[in-house]
């Protein structure tokens, strides 16, 4: 039931615009089919699998709107639905910020974002995945916590203005923290996909576990300011804030225009046009790029294309409401879903051979913006923190805690290493000098 | 970045409040009139449980439990000088689990009728039976006995949602007037209400009806200076709390100002919305022009305000169990506090510390009669004079820590969701002796007294935290001199406990809470509330936080 085909879909849509007697109606449709399981102690500990479909009406009289929902598309409930969106629209306040609805919309095909591989997991799927990664794990005397989750989606919109779109997803997370028995050593994994036909989570696991073994016996050495190679899950997290997608969460032009942004000008205005950090770095949306394939429209219906944020250090665009770009008369672009920042062919262990002096770092946990102002960020190095020298890892280190700007760290660039898919971003890891580290950390 | 959350947030225009995932987020959009509606009656209720709970039984199950959730939500959301959406959800439904031969086995449905709940309970028995394959050790369960039928409900004189949407959409378009008349340039305000009626019953032969309240106001008030390009901000200082539209009639014996030399006003089980938000716009305003903190050792005075995160995250999370044994290691972590550590009976904190878990205490957002297992609540010791006596658990973990009962902490954050250990209420006693803030400030040499939860962050195994505030006051030789910013301070969970040096009285105790305590993966929510009075710690490692860029 959950997931519609475009016609199915379109039909019900069509139906409840045809049932409006508002100024405007627009109706979305969202359905999903999930599934997940979760191990600790070597041991599956809980499994789930949900199954949802519902309809949102939204209908306007004049600058007043009103939304119902249902999850029945038989013809009386969906009038009643109707009904209720425009009851709620009469009664609610008039939206200084009301923009009249999009008409019909041409929006790119992107066809990778659904596999039909993914589309067809079960739960024996789930279960051996997780199985062989915990076998691994029992075999070299290690324990492991993982979370297996998949999801297959669609997007449906029309409206009164004659907008249609429809969209297909699928995707999988996958991600394992591997622990020696002890209590000393800890390593941490994570992938996704759209596809799972490249999916192993054996080699997670063991890239994990090698993590895990190596990290034994961590010495403690002075915090202070340090060249570091972060690897992408240091650089970006689907579980929790992160440096990067803190930095691409604030290009709000908005928040920047009234003088709350890191991208707001002295004197007033923004940022847009200045170069703000190293030349090296360029940084788009694309939601037909077949590594990290998304939405091709927007919520509020807005095609979602390629668009360059960031561009050889300067700032390209901002994104903003609709009402705000057509008030300040800027492009009326939308948020983006993920984004890629471009990066070289060096692999993490290509930028460790190159570094005279360092610390690896395989993530970043706990991540809390300290200062809106500078974007100044604080967190902790978790599963995996290595001192370099002479372009080898030689010791494990304790973990340390940080207080840094993203804005700080993309001008203080050493080096782009490959860009990997992660939480439906591409990243590379990146080699970072005077990255500045206040505390140590007994936590393993 | 998390795309469903972006999506998700930039609709309901939360993200300046920086909110997380919202309760029934995504749940069916009502009319307001709806939330007042009675759901189903306890016969019904009844009849429907056991259909489930024969099912159960016939398949198999040694123990099963039946929860019939209905979750009632309405968000209220302002800007500036207009509403910019008013959100009604309902979301009910039948979460079963079911334990056959060792094995939990959970499943849920949105289909209330006996036929389906019935057919829930088998397939909950087919998941239980098909994870067999992996079991290591069976689940051992801490005997509970029945209660028959019983019910509870958090105390309270009005509910929210009797109260006219109009009105509370213009309380916070008066706050928003307020805080903008007396500084602020912007402000986001919120009002959270939540109604979960949930219904309870179990093969140990228990019908527990429950009607949960609670409810949040909030806002973040900005203060710009063009000219400069400076922006500061000041949050609300008041608390998520479990009782009705009562909170938001303000009592002049409910409010408890800050030390002598500072314009603060904390509150108790009354908060004054008006009143805070003017006193935030000034303040927000007066932040731009603050004198920068000097770095260094300070001793350092923390209003329940703030303390309460503090708490919550250096105490809350390392004594509960699941995150003790490694069940949370892939997400949240694990916790220094293990078996191991608490046999070596190690000083957690000071004599001073004593800390409560308490699943009773009024005006909590955490506080119920009975958990989503049906475990009767209760209050017990955490740490007494400096060490730590027990940990938080649920019915499976008891065994583990030689135990026969469980603290009556399980919760499940819908119905949909598989209930697991959650926090409790977990609070610091105030001083037995009297003790007022002025009093506290006036032995203080060199220091600073904080108020207001601001940036927090702590390892995944709990050591090293960080934390901010919303207000900063340097005190010297014994007094307040004058507002200060850029102030956080970094230290080590044992280190700072065993640097507390005593708490002001009970005059000064109050709560802190969050409606978003996030654990397990899915990510549930859970609600919680920290109760302290002000205390005082000694010698605390503070950083000056400016960075230029």
């Amino acid at each position: 039931m959950a997931i519609l085909s475009q016609t199915e879909a379109q039909d019900i849509l069509k139906k409840v615009i045809s049932f409006s007697t508002a100024d405007e109606c627009e109706a979305n449709m969202q359905g999903s089919l999930q599934g997940n399981v979760r191990s600790a102690r070597n041991s599956i500990s809980t499994a789930g699998a949900t199954d949802n479909v519902s309809l949102a009406v939204t209908s306007y009289f004049g600058k007043r709107s009103g939304t119902a929902t249902c999850n029945q598309f038989d013809e009386a409930t969906l009038r009643r639905c109707v009904q209720r969106a425009e009851e709620i629209a009469r009664l609610a306040p008039e939206s200084p910020e009301y923009m009249p609805l999009l008409g019909p919309q041409t929006y790119q095909a992107s066809p990778q974002s659904y596999a039909a591989s993914t589309a067809g997991i079960t739960p024996d799927y789930r279960a051996t995945q997780m199985a062989t990664s915990m076998q691994y794990c029992d075999s070299k005397k290690l324990t492991s916590a993982g979370f297996l989750n998949d999801s297959t989606s669609f997007v449906a919109k029309r409206n009164s203005k004659g907008l249609e779109a429809y969209q297909r997803l699928t995707n999988l997370d996958f991600s394992i923290t591997v622990r020696t028995p002890d209590g000393q050593g800890s390593g941490y994994a994570s992938t996704d996909f759209t596809d799972i036909s490249k999916f192993d989570a054996a080699r997670l696991t063991r890239t994990a576990a090698d993590k895990a073994a190596s990290s034994v016996g961590a010495r403690a050495i002075e915090p202070g300011k340090y060249t570091v190679i972060l690897e992408p899950n240091a650089l970006l997290s689907n579980t929790d804030a992160s440096l990067l997608g803190a930095l691409m969460r604030s290009f709000d032009a908005r928040s920047a225009d009234e003088g709350r942004s890191f991208l707001s000008k002295k004197g007033g205005g923004n940022r847009k046009g200045e170069k703000m950090f190293d030349e090296r770095v360029t940084i788009y949306s694309d939601p037909t790029n077949p590594e990290v394939p998304d939405l091709t429209f927007s919520g509020d219906g807005r095609p979602q294309q390629r668009t360059t944020w960031i561009e050889k250090g300067v700032v390209k665009n901002l994104y903003s409401s609709r009402y705000w770009a057509q008030k300040s008369g800027i492009p009326s672009l939308p948020g983006p879903g993920g984004f890629i920042m471009e990066g070289g062919t060096q692999s993490t262990a290509d930028l460790i051979k190159s570094t005279k002096k360092g610390i690896l770092v395989t993530r970043l946990w706990y991540i809390r913006p300290v200062d809106p102002q500078t974007l100044l960020y604080t967190g902790l190095t978790r599963d995996g923190t290595f001192y370099i020298e002479n372009g080898a890892i030689k010791f494990p280190v304790k973990n340390f805690r940080f207080n840094e700007s993203p804005i700080i760290m993309l001008n203080n660039l050493e080096a782009i290493g490959r860009p990997v898919r992660l939480a439906g971003n591409l990243v590379p890891p990146l080699k970072i000098r005077d990255f500045t580290f206040t505390s140590l950390s007994d936590a393993v | 970045m998390n795309r469903r959350d972006f999506v998700g947030l930039t609709g309901l225009g939360a993200t300046a409040l920086l909110l997380p995932t919202l309760p029934g987020f995504g749940a069916k959009r009502v009319d307001p009139a709806r939330l007042l509606e009675p759901g189903a009656d306890t016969v019904l209720k009844k009849r429907l449980a056991d259909a489930a709970l024969n099912a159960a039984k016939s398949a198999g199950a040694s123990y099963a439990d039946v929860r019939i959730g209905r979750s009632l939500n309405q968000y209220v959301f302002a800007r500036e000088k207009q509403i910019q959406n008013i959100v009604s959800t309902e979301s009910y439904g039948v979460g079963i689990r079911v334990l056959v031969n060792g094995c939990w086995g959970f499943a849920s449905t949105s289909v209330v009728t006996e036929a389906s709940l019935a057919a829930t309970a088998r397939l909950a028995a087919d998941i239980a039976k098909a994870n067999k394959l992996v079991l290591k050790e069976p689940v051992q369960l801490a005997p509970q006995q029945g209660f028959g039928e019983v019910s509870w409900k958090t105390p309270l004189v009005q509910s929210a949602f009797e109260v006219p949407v109009k009105q509370k959409a213009d309380l916070l378009l008066a706050a928003n007037a307020a805080a903008m008349n007396n500084g602020a340039s912007y402000i986001s305000s919120a009002l959270f209400q939540v109604n979960e009626q949930k219904y309870f019953a179990s093969t140990d032969g228990s019908y527990i009806d429950q009607d949960v309240h609670r409810l949040w106001p909030t806002f973040n008030a900005t203060a710009v200076d063009t000219k400069s390009g400076k922006f500061r901000s000041r949050e609300a200082l008041s608390a998520p709390v479990g009782m009705g539209y009562e909170y938001l009639t303000p009592s002049a014996a409910e409010q408890v100002r800050g030390p002598q030399g500072t314009d603060t006003i904390g509150y108790k089980l009354r908060y004054d919305l008006l009143a805070d938000a003017a006193l935030a716009g000034k303040q927000a305003k007066a932040k731009l022009n603050m004198k920068s903190v000097t770095p260094g050792k300070y001793d350092l005075v923390l209003d329940p305000g703030h303390l309460g995160l503090t708490i919550h995250e250096s105490v809350g999370h390392p004594t509960e169990l699941d995150r003790v044994l490694g069940y949370e290691a892939n997400f949240a972590g694990t916790s220094f506090a293990t078996l191991e550590w608490k046999a070596k009976n190690l000083p957690y904190g000071s004599k001073q510390v004593n800390i409560v878990a308490d699943k009773l205490q009024p005006g909590a957002v955490g506080t119920v009669g009975y958990d989503d297992e049906g475990v009767k609540t209760k209050q017990w010791d955490i740490i007494k004079e400096g060490k730590l006596v027990d940990y938080q658990k649920i019915r499976d973990q008891a065994h583990i820590v030689g135990q026969k009962e469980s603290d009556g902490c399980c919760y499940a954050q819908s119905w949909d969701d598989v209930q697991f250990q959650r926090m409790a209420n977990i609070s610091l006693k105030p001083s037995p002796t009297k003790m007022s803030v002025d009093e506290m400030v006036s032995k203080v040499d060199k220091g600073i007294y904080i108020a207001g939860a601001g940036s927090f962050s702590i390892d995944q195994q709990r050591y090293n935290f960080q934390f901010g505030g919303q207000l900063f006051f340097a005190i010297e030789k014994g007094k307040i001199t004058e507002p200060i910013e850029d102030v956080a301070y970094q230290s080590n969970t044992q280190e700072f406990w065993g640097a507390c040096a005593g708490s002001c009285d009970q005059s000064d105790y109050r709560l802190f809470g969050t409606f978003f305590d996030g654990k397990g993966q899915p990510t549930q929510s859970s609600s919680v509330s920290h109760g302290s009075a002000t205390t005082r710690f000694n010698g605390v490692n503070v950083i000056n936080t400016a960075r230029k860029v």
